[in-house]
């Protein structure tokens, strides 16, 4: 594994390809982030907000984009973090988790981020920057 | 009225980073790495015990704002910050509170919407923040009536 700081802009950080979005997924995240909010987990609490079915709580697939970078905590931490939610997230979607280096400074690299699904649509778009300790 | 809150702030909530809710939390958003996990790999870090990882304080209790109440349903989570001075460590204590920050209504192709700014913040016990968070809710003008906006 390389280590970030000797990243250049445009490097790519591996890709991560998650499981088809599971119902158990869901009812998993709602357990341990005490987030119960219906919506996510019962189809018919969905359907009345005229939802095809359950989405995925979009703090879900944040939670998941952050492991791009959790491997690297000898190096340093992820300073700020921040999302827009742009699309749902359905049950079975296949999610590709992504990140590039745009910019560098001394101690800092600053990355964007993205979820994408199988149609190839950013669900979650962001930036994520990493700071390097001396 | 929301913009009436803005300003408002809870008071603050003693919350433990426990280990055991790191771990169901990684679990859950498959993120089950040994800096979280695993004891020995913690004590043998720089932070010298586990972390946990950024989008953890979902978990926290940040206080009730006195008289501030959401709906359940019909808002849209549409943006999600966070700021970190350094990682979380399992363990400590952390008090957290919450504030309403900003309230705009914007007019756009779906009509009137309401753009709403909580920010959370999480402390050590000398004051010192380790990190604080910004989460913009929609209120879709329909939610906003319901409220008497």
């Amino acid at each position: 594994m390389s280590k970030l700081g000797e990243l250049q802009v445009g490097a790519k950080l591996d890709e991560i390809v998650l499981s088809p979005v599971s119902r158990l997924d869901l009812i998993k995240y709602a357990g341990a982030s005490g987030d119960y909010n219906p919506i996510h987990t019962i189809d018919d609490e969905a359907k009345k907000l005229g939802l095809p079915g359950v989405i995925a709580h979009g703090m879900w697939t944040m939670g998941n984009l952050a492991k791009l970078f959790t491997s690297y905590y000898e190096e340093g931490f992820l300073q700020d973090y921040s999302i827009r939610f742009k699309d749902m997230v359905f049950l079975d979607d296949v999610i590709t988790l992504k990140a590039e280096l745009t910019e560098k400074e001394e101690n800092k690299v600053k990355f964007s981020v993205a979820a994408i699904n199988k149609r190839g649509k950013e669900v979650l778009k962001g930036s994520a920057v990493f700071a390097l300790y001396e | 009225m929301l913009s009436e809150f803005v300003g408002k702030k809870s008071s603050k909530v003693r919350n433990t980073v426990e280990k055991g809710a790191v771990k169901k939390f990684v679990e859950a958003v498959g993120d089950l790495q040994p800096i979280y996990v695993d004891e020995e790999v913690g004590k043998n870090s720089r932070y010298k015990t586990n972390i946990a990882p950024p989008t953890y304080p979902r978990v926290f209790d940040f206080g009730i704002i006195e008289g501030f109440k959401l709906p359940s349903v019909g808002l849209i989570h549409g943006e999600q910050h966070y700021h970190y001075e350094r990682p979380l460590l399992v363990g400590e204590e952390v008090q957290c509170y919450s504030e309403v920050h900003s309230y705009v209504e914007k007019t756009g192709s779906f009509g009137k919407m309401g753009f709403l700014s909580i920010k959370q913040y999480g402390e050590d016990q000398n004051g010192e923040l380790i990190f604080s968070s910004e989460q913009i809710i929609i209120v879709p003008e329909p939610v906003a009536r319901g409220l008497g906006i």
